[in-house]
């Protein structure tokens, strides 16, 4: 499978992370790359072969459904960028 | 160097003990060496109050004889552990200015030991590297150099500063995380001891989390008995880790007879690759006939899935890391973007990662972001998740066989030179975790051990892998092949 400029606009894009169309090309011929490494994937038998989901065989562990933790606004916003009047602020959502 | 901050931690521990130091003139003595080690780019935020506190409370604890293991040991600690009011930026400039209001578990557990932080250490972006290249400090410089040459070596990735430090006896110990060979690939180029502990046996709370199936905490020190005694106080049950298994720590040290008489070692013939360096195949050799010397029985085995490790995880880590990394949007921690006149909330995020995050961060979060969409999730996630699934098959059955564990080379070469990988491709460098990649997909623990020089003079590691859960077998058939090989090369101070 190959990428093109196009799908290469479209994954960053997804990714949210802005990429000048002259770096494209280049991205694109990267991702070529290792996606041919890793197409080698595509010999093994996997047939009847269950996805992994947990390298361990566990059973995750329960808790009694209580709040524990809480009531930190201060530490929660302290790291922020921009906060005011205790909440996070970002550009304009809706127009 | 100073003679103190040569010490192993089992050195100085009963030094500490015996009163014969305090961890005061020890803690000073680091301090001393890493102020004048700043060419090697290892300590990225130094903690010198912080330290100097520990260590005082530390001495009182000693005097009054509740002194734990690590109690006085001063530590570095890599820059992927949140550590509360210290700068915690995972080699990254997304997270400039981030000061965590927590700590993460396993230093928590290491300073309520009694354990001493010097610092936060170099490490490649969100441990996505294996050259300490990709980090926004620049690059950790080895200790090590080729002969005469004044080349500047890597120590490795995505621990580098981790492994530089140690090296340099900047401190006696640090902490470091392997995804996929972070801990165990620079341990190996520099000459000590990494071990990366079972899947579940360290908590990952409040460490940054990259591929979160895959990412393990573990020791990196001078001797295979620290890496228990360091194994023994980060380890353990979290419930703020639900992946963190609720098992009990046994005494890691005390396994430490050197006794593998009987044990059965597994020697597979996938990981003899074309190409491999005569250098490697030789040590690797050797290290075979060491622990059947040692009364160990050395048996071919087949791990056929092995060639398959390196694709598969450079499908799931990427995924795993671009779910992982949708947190650093510019809104809760970290830098923002400066934004121009209309810019809205997706301009905002397009454009804080694009100045945020570095090359192959972009790059994995991209290709991470491609496996896991519409179409394609089939073909490459799913089919890489059950490649994994048969490549811990293999190690399954090769430990029911009786095998208890497993002797490979840890690296495929000897340190490189800093920028001499850069005009090669993605996947060039990916190679370097050939050896050691295929236990974190299979959940195992794994421990390099330095064994040899090569023919430049730079350290040589071999690879041990062992049963899940059995760390403390593991670690006593590493301390076999310790004293077998007797490596104690020091690098020659130059910085």
């Amino acid at each position: 499978m190959s990428i093109d400029i196009d799908t290469a606009r479209r994954v960053a894009k997804l990714a949210r992370i802005q990429v000048e169309d002259d770096a494209l090309p280049a991205l694109a011929s990267e991702f070529n790359t290792i996606l041919g490494f890793i197409e080698q994937l595509n010999e093994v038998d996997i047939e009847g072969v269950e996805p992994m989901t947990s390298v361990t065989p566990m059973r995750l562990k329960r808790r009694e459904d209580a709040v524990t933790d809480g009531n930190m606004q201060e530490k929660v916003l302290s790291n922020a960028p921009d906060a005011r009047e205790g909440f996070f602020a970002v550009p304009k959502v809706v127009e | 160097m100073s003679a103190l901050t040569q010490l192993t931690i089992a050195e100085a521990r009963d030094k500490l003990r015996a009163g014969d130091m305090t961890a005061v003139e020890l803690t000073e003595a680091c301090l001393a060496e890493i102020d004048a080690a700043g060419v090697l780019n290892a300590f990225v935020h130094r903690t010198p109050e912080t330290a100097m506190e520990q260590a005082r409370s530390a001495d009182a604890r000693l005097r009054a004889g509740d002194a734990p293991a690590m109690c006085g040991i001063p530590l570095g600690i890599k820059d992927l552990f949140c550590t509360q009011g210290v700068p915690s930026q995972a080699g990254s400039k997304i997270l400039e200015g981030f000061r965590p209001e927590y700590e993460s578990t396993v230093t928590r557990q290491l300073f309520d030991a009694g354990a001493v932080m010097l610092g936060k250490l170099n490490m490649d972006e969100f441990a996505m590297g294996s050259s300490n290249e990709t980090s926004t400090y620049g690059n950790a410089v080895s200790p090590w150099r080729r002969g005469n040459d004044d080349a500047q070596l890597t120590p490795g990735g995505s621990s580098g500063g981790s492994a530089a430090a140690v090296a340099a006896d900047l401190c006696l110990a640090a902490t470091g995380t392997d995804t996929g060979g972070s801990i165990r690939q620079p341990a190996a180029f520099v000459g000590i001891t990494g071990l990366k502990p079972t899947y579940g046996r360290c908590s990952r709370w409040g460490i940054v989390a990259f591929a979160s199936s895959l990412d393990q905490a573990g020791p990196m020190t001078k001797s295979v008995r620290d890496a228990a005694i360091m194994l023994g106080a980060m380890a353990g049950h979290d419930p703020k880790d639900s992946t963190s298994t609720d098992l009990p720590v046994p005494d890691f040290e005390a396994a430490l007879s050197g006794d593998i008489r009987g044990k059965k070692i597994g020697i597979p013939k996938e990981y003899r690759m074309d190409g491999m360096p005569g250098e490697i195949e030789r040590l690797w050799h050797a290290g075979a006939e060491m622990m059947r010397d040692a009364g160990a029985e050395i048996v071919d085995i087949s791990l056929p899935h092995t060639k398959y490790a390196l694709p598969a995880y450079y499908v799931i880590a990427p995924a795993e890391a671009s779910s992982n990394l949708a947190r650093y949007d510019g809104v809760r921690y970290g830098r923002r973007a400066k934004l121009a006149q209309g810019d809205g909330v997706t301009e905002m995020y397009e454009k804080t990662r694009a100045e945020g995050f570095g090359h192959e961060v972009q790059r994995r979060v991209m290709i991470g972001t491609y496996v896991l969409s519409a179409g394609f999730y089939d073909a490459y996630y799913n089919r890489a998740r059950r490649v994994r699934t048969l490549i811990k098959r293999d190690f399954d059955r090769v430990f029911a066989d009786g095998i208890d564990s497993i002797l490979t080379p840890a690296t495929p070469s000897a340190a490189f030179g800093l920028g001499e990988m850069s005009d090669a491709d993605p996947v060039q460098m990916y190679l370097n975790d050939v050896f050691t990649v295929t236990v974190n997909l299979a959940g195992l623990p794994g421990i390099s051990v330095p064994a040899g020089l090569d023919s430049q003079g730079l350290p040589l590691g071999l690879q041990l892998i062992g049963r899940p859960w059995e760390e403390a077998d593991l670690l006593n058939s590493a301390y076999a092949l310790e004293r077998a090989a007797g490596f104690v090369s020091k690098p020659a101070k130059w910085w």
